[in-house]
């Protein structure tokens, strides 16, 4: 067993409605206490109604590696944006 | 009139029992930081003596106010000496370990849980509002200690080795919480503050489920120090105040 803590990534929501963030990772040697730093690590200026905790090493990433490949395709199509379209005046506001 | 200004002065006196221990133990908890095992937990204590150090301003300038002697929280905090403090023992003892100073941390949170609770309920409205503030930060501060004297105490052979040694160190300090005086019985009997008493089953109850849960065991000696809330303090008290009291004392107009 290594001595080190594991990593654990921390999702918080700062109001209801609104999705998780990602605000950064701390260690901790379970999922319980990983809460509770994260609370006093993240949440000590009213930031937050809700937090999750995902252990680091269940995140799957993509590699800066695969880049190119992975999202460049997509910057010569523009059509892909919906403001691409014209769109005729007796649409009106759409 | 003289019951009037006697209470008055027995309201004081509880004021500064309550903001003397919370400011010896925030600065305590205090000491760790830069020092704690791992960042996470160093954050956490100095968030628990950040809480601490908030409540005394309150406590302390509910007391000043009351005296009306025009004594600021700060005054009473860096302008008094040793025999005028008047917190618990349990509280000015040394940090120890890590696991020494959350032992010291879960024994005080076991009692100023269910104190604040009973102050929550108090005839002076002052007192109950800032014991409602209080009371929710104390709760976590409960919780998190809780936790950790479990962990540490069913953890590893030196884990538990290092609580029980704790345990055995501090016990003696704790009986001091629950033993009212003349002051204590007065405010209890005016409804400003809950009898002392009756805090013991609660503690007595919380204590034991813990410590069993921590598979440690509580010492059999019945001795118990007396003597903080009525300013007779342990050398380590006046050492610590030098610390905490030397720039106000050497700088008295400084302000930041």
């Amino acid at each position: 067993m290594s001595a080190e803590w594991p990593l654990w990534e921390i999702f918080i929501r700062g109001q209801h409605g609104l999705n998780h963030r990602h605000v950064g990772s701390l260690h901790a040697p379970d999922a319980e206490l990983a809460m509770r730093h994260a609370r006093d690590v993240y949440t000590r200026r009213n930031e937050g109604v809700s937090i999750w905790v995902v252990p680091s090493a269940a995140i799957s990433a993509s590699s800066p590696s695969d880049k190119g490949p992975m999202f460049e395709p997509s910057q010569d199509k523009v059509y892909r944006h919906p403001s691409f379209f014209d769109i005729p005046d007796e649409i009106g506001h759409m | 009139m003289g019951a009037v200004v006697d209470l008055d002065a027995a309201l004081f006196e509880g004021l500064c029992r309550l903001g003397d221990s919370t400011l010896v133990l925030g600065h305590r908890v205090s000491e760790w930081c830069g020092q704690a095992p791992v960042l996470e937990e160093d954050i956490a204590l100095a968030n628990v003596a950040l809480d601490l150090i908030g409540q005394t301003q309150m406590w302390l300038g509910l007391a000043g106010e009351v005296e009306g002697r025009e004594r600021t929280s700060d005054t009473l905090a860096y302008h008094r000496d040793v025999w005028d403090f008047r917190n618990l023992l349990l509280v000015e003892r040394p940090n120890g370990d890590f696991g020494h100073t959350l032992m010291r941390q879960f024994l005080f949170d076991a009692w100023h849980q269910p104190m604040l609770a009973g102050l929550a309920q108090s005839r002076d409205t002052r007192v109950a509002e800032i014991a409602v503030k209080a009371g929710k930060e104390v709760a976590y501060h409960l919780e998190r200690s809780a936790d950790l004297v479990i962990r540490l105490g069913d953890g590893s052979g030196e884990s538990h080795a290092r609580m029980q040694a704790a345990l055995d160190t501090l016990w003696p300090y704790t009986g001091e919480m629950m033993v009212p005086d003349a002051t204590d019985a007065a405010l209890a009997e005016a409804g400003i503050m809950p009898d002392l008493n009756g805090l013991r089953t609660t503690w007595d109850a919380l204590v034991q489920d813990v410590l069993a849960e921590a598979t440690l065991t509580i010492p059999e000696s019945g001795f118990m120090h007396k003597g903080g809330k009525q300013g007779q303090h342990s050398e380590h008290l006046g050492h610590m105040l030098a610390t905490m009291q030397f720039l106000p004392r050497a700088y008295p107009d400084a302000t930041w």
